[in-house]
């Protein structure tokens, strides 16, 4: 399988003295959707923002698609939907759409057309025009999961892209990553709920700032002899205590 | 860097504003108040006024721009917007000129709106004219933005970034001229004046005030405050980090 994402001996300390990913190697494949998940306070976000090269990395090396994270060359490769909202509150769902793509280096003239297409993508469109402060809370969601989407990107990097929403809309988001992954889009997820774990086709797992198990899901409730994912993780995290 | 990308860093800051009219009336109606008010507290010595009047012009857009874009910016930092965009195939300096760009911008508008009202409502005579005037008064916004820009990558929250308004403006403001002569005060704040961007910004208008011909001094001031303005800009590209 062709790997999208290549991390070796990856450590991050924090602050100088806070030791948030110790020592992880994961080669990730292209084209399929990678959960990254574990607890709050696990390190996803810190092994995410290094893998977009938001994060100066104290030992090891990322590669993405043979590149190291951070190069320019892969800045208009990949996008990155942060677990902050990541859009501007105080202008339109279109403005902000039409802003970003703009910095993503989008043709003039084809803006408009891909602002309308990532809309449409995550059923959004009849609120195009409105502020997204007076937005709800999913709705800000799928206004920020849409910017990623912008420009499609080989790489799609979500911090809990799904957090808060109701199951209806989860699962339709669900069904957009799964279009996604088909047209050969590689994404990663993180989430701290094991129920989402299920929906992806790679997962790694993470405590404590360390990989505890890289599979698929049916991999790892095979090798734990467990049904649920939730499950097969406190088995590996009773197996290591 | 992309000419492109810069303007619409700027319109997109600008269409933020627009978004807010109340801070944008604001900015166009509390520096005229101000004078006003000024006006009458130097209702007995008229010329006093006469004099302070556009060295204050100088002093507004320097104070207020630096107030927004530091809250401005410390917002892009917690809300993610600015770890989106340095994920972005764009250049640091598409990020801060256009900041500088739609605020100096405002501070020419403020300029427009201040000058009119001290010229011609408060009768204030300044020698040098209307133009000049708007010229210093941009220069002073444009310097306000590039500090904000620079000093809000120091603050980790709002709190902070506003204690910086009296830590970094207000000791400028006691000691640029603007409250007395510049040569009447203790030797070590003199020089210490010499070094501080507003105290040219505040000369700048001085001159204007004086004199009705261009003076070598005011070119002076205004290349001291343009060449700090960028130099602020750059060191703040430095601060603003792609990597954290």
């Amino acid at each position: 399988m062709e790997t999208a994402i290549k991390i070796k001996n990856l450590s991050v300390t924090l602050d100088g003295s806070v030791r948030a990913l110790k020592d992880i190697s994961v080669d990730l494949p292209v084209g399929q959707a990678i959960g990254f998940i574990g607890p709050s306070g696990a390190g996803k976000t810190t092994l995410i923002r290094s893998i977009v090269g938001r994060q100066r990395l104290t030992a090891g090396s990322i590669e993405i698609f043979g590149l190291p994270a951070g190069s320019v060359q892969l800045r208009n490769q990949m996008s990155y939907m942060t677990q902050g909202l990541s859009v501007y509150p105080d202008l339109t769902v279109k403005e902000n759409l039409k802003y970003f793509a703009t910095m993503m280096g989008q043709p003039k003239k084809q803006i408009k057309a891909i602002v309308d297409e990532v809309l449409e993508s995550v059923d959004m469109t009849d609120k195009a025009d409105a502020l997204v402060s007076n937005l709800s809370g999913g709705q800000k969601q799928r206004v920020s999961l849409s910017v990623a989407l912008i420009g499609s990107p080989k790489l799609m990097v979500l911090d809990e892209p799904t957090i808060g929403l109701d199951p209806v809309l989860r699962d339709s988001l669900w069904k957009l990553f799964n279009k996604l992954t088909a047209k050969g889009t590689t994404l990663l997820v993180s989430s701290h709920s094991m129920d989402e774990a299920e929906r992806c086709d790679d997962l790694v797992l993470i405590r404590d700032g360390r990989l505890i198990a890289h599979n698929t899901p049916d991999e790892l409730k095979n090798i734990t002899g467990t049904k649920t994912i939730e499950e097969s993780f406190l088995s590996l995290v009773g197996d290591e205590e | 860097m992309s000419v492109t990308k810069t303007f619409a860093t700027s319109r997109r800051v600008l269409r933020q504003l627009s978004h807010d009219p109340r801070t944008v009336a604001m900015l166009f109606i509390v520096p005229p108040v101000l004078l006003t008010i000024m006006k009458y507290v130097f209702d007995g010595v008229p010329k006093v006024f006469d004099g302070i009047a556009p060295m204050l012009l100088g002093t507004f857009p320097m104070v207020m721009m630096f107030l927004i874009t530091s809250i401005g910016t410390l917002r892009e930092r917690t809300s993610g917007t600015l770890d989106r965009l340095m994920t972005m195939p764009i250049s640091k300096l598409d990020f801060m000129l256009g900041y500088a760009i739609a605020f100096s911008l405002l501070g020419f508008l403020q300029a427009l709106v201040s000058s009119f009202v001290m010229i011609h409502f408060l009768g204030v005579d300044v020698a040098g004219g209307e133009l000049a005037t708007i010229v210093g008064a941009v220069s002073a916004a444009f310097l306000g933005t590039a500090l904000g820009l620079f000093t809000s990558a120091f603050a980790r929250s709002e709190f902070q970034a506003v204690q910086f308004m009296p830590a970094f403006i207000f000791p400028q403001l006691l000691i640029c001229g603007l409250f007395i002569a510049r040569d009447q005060m203790a030797q070590p704040l003199q020089w210490l004046a010499n070094v501080m961007p507003l105290t040219y910004s505040v000369d700048a208008l001085q001159q204007i005030t004086h004199h009705s011909s261009w003076t070598s001094d005011l070119t002076r001031d205004l290349i001291v405050v343009v060449a700090v303005g960028i130099g602020v800009l750059i060191l703040g590209s430095v601060t603003i980090r792609r990597q954290e």
